[in-house]
């Protein structure tokens, strides 16, 4: 058996490339601080659209509460790494934040998820909103003024940070889905009464989407906190999971690359209309309405954009072109 | 001792008694139908036995260990398995993953080593689309491995319940009306399919059906039920001269 196939590579050179791609352009200059920011910004959506998908779009439960487990990896980072400032200290920010909204998530997910679409819905917010809230009263949080004076990451720069965890969460995510587990997962969105009179434990299933999708969501969390240096509960609150979902129906529920390509566009949309403020919001509802209107699936769908199938089409032309000139017997 | 034995089975609906009183037992390697006119409970005593509805009274044994209260899936897990009247596939995904989900609990990846993706992932894997696509063999539906659940055609669709339910490996296959809306060409295919699986598999086979040329053709026993109540069981031949069925069907006083 090989251990590399076709579809592994292709990923493994669009990865390559990409960040060969971003590392070229910041140093030469065209990618400046202002455009990392961005960057940085648009990495940690798609951590955060990744995970929100795993649970909307292959478990087919809604949850609008992604940003109460962002909130507990940022606080973790925050408290922990403030208190030893070393990429140690950091990592094991990343840990706590892992673990806590981990625990949470199966606290909380083992009751809710007995619940179906707006009743979950209503749920989950309801979390998020304890979760923001709790946060606001306890000391070690330091309420609601926040913490600030987070350090940054310099081990490597923060750029790289965020594409290495970029690459890591989707790998593991996109794995879990084309899984047996995964299957099994997608098969409750489906139909969750066949799904269970084929002997699967749809609540296992679902909590099980929903822990690793929380999890995510407090790396993504934990990245936010050391990139701002401050943070404070507002930073969580509805709207930012109003964001992520905004992120994950644009770019087609269901659909990772389509969650990718939906971070991008909204995040340079956001960029590029900077300097019309006033406008900004106009514009980008107005972005979203349209594509509500003429594709109400999301941009890509339920569908995944394939890079080895574009490759092999490619390589395909060149064998073709190769055999007609003649140089080429066979 | 029976495979599958039924005490008295009662569901309640509020004031309505669904299913009231039902005896009833499955020999292995059996073909047994239900038939009743409609409204007469057969699917509810499907949904009692798969776990779906919990018994009001009654119970319910599997090679002599009680069913009632148990979840679906586990009962699932316990070879018992079934289709759909109106047909539930996973109609997004494709025919080969609509095998292969009902093949989850029979084989492990395990949580890391699919995330992994170690060896034995793709080992097992590959062993699973084998057995998988082996069925769709039998059924005539390996060329569509890759096509989408819906965009099969509504006969095809039937059949793909049938090997998602066997998937399972089951020890008794629950068939919810699965000639309903065939043509009567589509039905003796059917008929044949039914024979086959069951000599093939050895297992046995509950059957619900209107379509009272298949029933009295493959069945080897009976049971006949109207307003929840079990009114008749026997043979075919039995069955089709018993004045309380003729009743039920035709109406008329006896």
């Amino acid at each position: 058996m090989k251990l590399v196939n076709r579809h592994t590579f292709a990923w493994l050179i669009v990865i390559v490339i990409s960040f060969l791609a971003i590392e070229g352009l910041v140093s030469v200059g065209i990618l400046d601080v202002f455009y990392e920011m961005a960057l940085v910004q648009i990495g940690i959506n798609i951590i955060l659209g990744i995970g929100l998908n795993l649970i909307i779009g292959v478990s087919g439960q809604f949850s609008l509460g992604h940003a109460g487990f962002m909130a507990i990896g940022a606080y973790s980072v925050g408290i922990v790494y403030l208190d030893n400032p070393t990429v140690t200290g950091f990592f094991l920010g990343v840990l706590l934040g892992l673990v806590l909204s981990g625990v949470v998530a199966l606290l909380i997910g083992i009751p809710t998820l007995r619940l179906k679409g707006d009743y979950l819905a209503i749920a989950t917010l309801g979390v998020s909103e304890i979760i923001r809230i709790a946060i606001t009263n306890m000391k070690i949080t330091n309420g609601a003024a926040g913490i600030s004076g987070i350090p940054l990451f310099d081990a490597i720069p923060m750029r790289q940070l965020v594409f290495i965890f970029v690459v890591i969460v989707t790998i593991i995510v996109v794995n879990y889905v084309r899984s047996s587990d995964g299957r099994a997962t997608l098969s409750i969105r489906e139909n969750e009464i066949a799904a269970e009179s084929m002997g699967i434990n749809t609540t296992k299933y679902k909590v099980m989407a929903f822990v690793i999708g929380a999890m995510t969501a407090s790396i993504a969390g934990g990245l936010y906190a050391s990139y701002f240096n401050t943070i404070v509960p507002t930073n969580f609150n509805f709207m930012k999971s109003v964001d992520i979902l905004i992120i994950v129906v644009f770019g087609g529920i269901g659909s990772f690359t389509g969650t990718f390509v939906a971070a991008l566009v909204l995040g340079i949309l956001n960029t590029l209309l900077q300097d019309v403020s006033d406008l900004r919001m106009i514009i980008y509802s107005l972005a979203l309405i349209i594509i509500m209107i003429f594709k109400p699936s999301g941009l890509l769908g339920t569908k995944e954009f394939s890079f080895s199938k574009l490759f092999s089409k490619k390589i395909k032309k060149a064998k073709k072109g190769g055999s007609t000139d003649g140089s080429v017997r066979n | 001792m029976a495979l599958l034995e039924i005490k008295s089975l009662t569901k309640n609906f509020g004031g309505l008694a669904a299913v009231s009183n039902v005896d009833l037992y499955l020999e292995e390697q059996e073909l047994v139908g239900l038939i009743g006119p409609n409204g007469a409970g057969k699917t509810t005593l499907f949904n009692l036995l798969t776990g779906v509805y919990e018994p009001s009274e009654g119970e319910v044994n599997f090679q002599g260990e009680r069913l009632n209260g148990k979840k679906p899936f586990v009962i699932a897990n316990k070879g018992l398995s079934r289709t759909f009247q109106n047909i539930r596939l996973f109609r997004e995904l494709t025919v080969l993953d609509n095998v292969l989900i009902a093949m989850n609990n029979r084989y492990k990846e395990g949580l890391f080593t699919s995330i992994l993706r170690l060896p034995k992932f793709y080992k097992v894997e590959a062993s699973m689309k084998e057995e998988a696509l082996s069925l769709l063999q039998i059924f005539e539906l390996d060329g569509k491995n890759e096509e989408l659940a819906k965009n099969l055609s509504y006969g095809e669709q039937r059949r793909l319940e049938i090997v998602r339910a066997l998937a399972t490996k089951p020890k008794i296959l629950f068939l919810d009306e699965p000639a309903a809306g065939m043509n009567p060409q589509e039905t003796a295919d059917l008929t044949a399919l039914i024979r086959k699986i069951q000599k093939e598999f050895a297992i046995t086979v509950l059957l619900i059906e209107h379509d009272m040329s298949l029933v009295m053709d493959v069945c080897e026993r009976i049971y006949v039920l109207e307003y929840g109540q079990l009114i008749a069981h026997g043979t075919p031949d039995e069955i089709k001269v018993n004045p309380k069925v003729i009743q039920a069907y035709l109406g008329g006083e006896v």
